[in-house]
């Protein structure tokens, strides 16, 4: 298994996606440039979290110019797994790989904290497998994490079940209205979706820092299950 | 060619910005002001490239970045 692991100026999170894959999962994970377009015959395309581009214009728009997304788009046209992880999700909004945009959270703060997402449905790589139902405790760290799309694209969504991870209580509870768990306001509460055919993933919350239960809180390695089954499945 | 492109959020989709403007005035008591909406001006020159091609290319730069069409509306102004 192959990690390509795409890092843009500004990117900060490739050493937690590089430690996930390389050392925990024993995958073969390199770093590739955003001025390359060699994605070195991999099998799987990560967009870590961060600033790309220092966040100019809007999140994630000048990323998708880069030469890599170029690469990237065609990689994941011929049907190779791709997955975006917090400004990785935003390029891959702004790329048209993912539908809808993320805006600014609702309470118009950074939200830099815990919370617990749900697993909606076993579709996509990333969550394949996994039982419907499951919460994984992790960070997010974002200013505009809040999912939106236009009422069609969320029916749509919904109907082909493309929604993969929902904010929600630690009993799996999910409210869309309330902030306490829909954190940053996302329409129908959603964390994290995928394309129509599975192969490519977003979300904005941070599993690969959820990874190791060294760091002691509850729920502490419950994000590692999503990268097993990436690798795996 | 000097061209002003005016990018706003779309009727509808949340602005936070707007929002938080609001609360900042209501707190110095400017009780009327409503419906903030904070919106970008960018401004280019197009050279050596005729009028009608100059205003088809700054279209065209709207769509693939200046504005996502998602979230976004666009207006061209020649400055």
């Amino acid at each position: 298994m192959r990690v390509a692991v795409v890092v843009f100026p500004g990117t900060n999170c490739d050493q937690d996606v590089l430690h996930v894959f390389g050392k925990l999962l024993n995958a073969e994970a390199f770093p590739v440039w955003h001025r390359d377009t060699d994605l070195k015959k991999a099998d799987l395309v990560v967009l870590p979290g961060g600033f790309s581009y220092g966040d100019y214009l809007r999140t994630g728009a000048l990323a998708k110019l880069s030469p890599v997304m170029q690469a990237v788009k065609e990689f994941a046209g011929r049907g190779g797994r791709v997955l975006g992880i917090c400004n990785g999700f935003q390029i891959l909004c702004e790329s048209g790989l993912l539908p809808g945009a993320l805006l600014e959270n609702v309470g118009q703060r950074f939200l830099s904290r815990f919370v617990h997402i749900r697993t909606e449905r076993s579709v996509g790589f990333f969550t394949s497998g996994m039982e419907p139902g499951g919460v994984i405790t992790c960070p997010i760290a974002h200013f505009q994490g809040n999912y939106y799309a236009d009422p069609a694209t969320l029916a749509e969504l919904e109907a082909n079940g493309q929604v993969v991870f929902r904010y929600s209580g630690a009993d799996g509870s999910v409210a869309p209205e309330d902030r306490s768990t829909n954190v940053n306001g996302s329409c129908n509460a959603i964390a994290g979706i995928c394309n129509k055919a599975g192969n490519v993933v977003g979300l904005m919350p941070h599993p690969e820092r959820a990874v190791e239960s060294l760091v002691g809180f509850v729920g502490a390695d419950t994000g590692l299950e999503p990268f097993r089954r990436s690798v795996a499945a | 060619m000097r061209f002003q492109v005016l990018v706003r959020l779309k009727d509808g989709v949340l602005d936070v910005q707007g929002k938080a403007i609001e609360t900042g005035l209501k707190d110095k008591k400017f009780n009327a002001f409503k419906n903030i909406r904070v919106g970008r001006v960018i401004e280019l020159d197009v050279e050596g490239v005729a009028p009608a091609e100059a205003r088809a290319q700054v279209e065209e730069v709207c769509k693939l970045l200046l504005a996502n069409p998602v979230i976004e509306q666009y207006e061209i102004k020649e400055a």
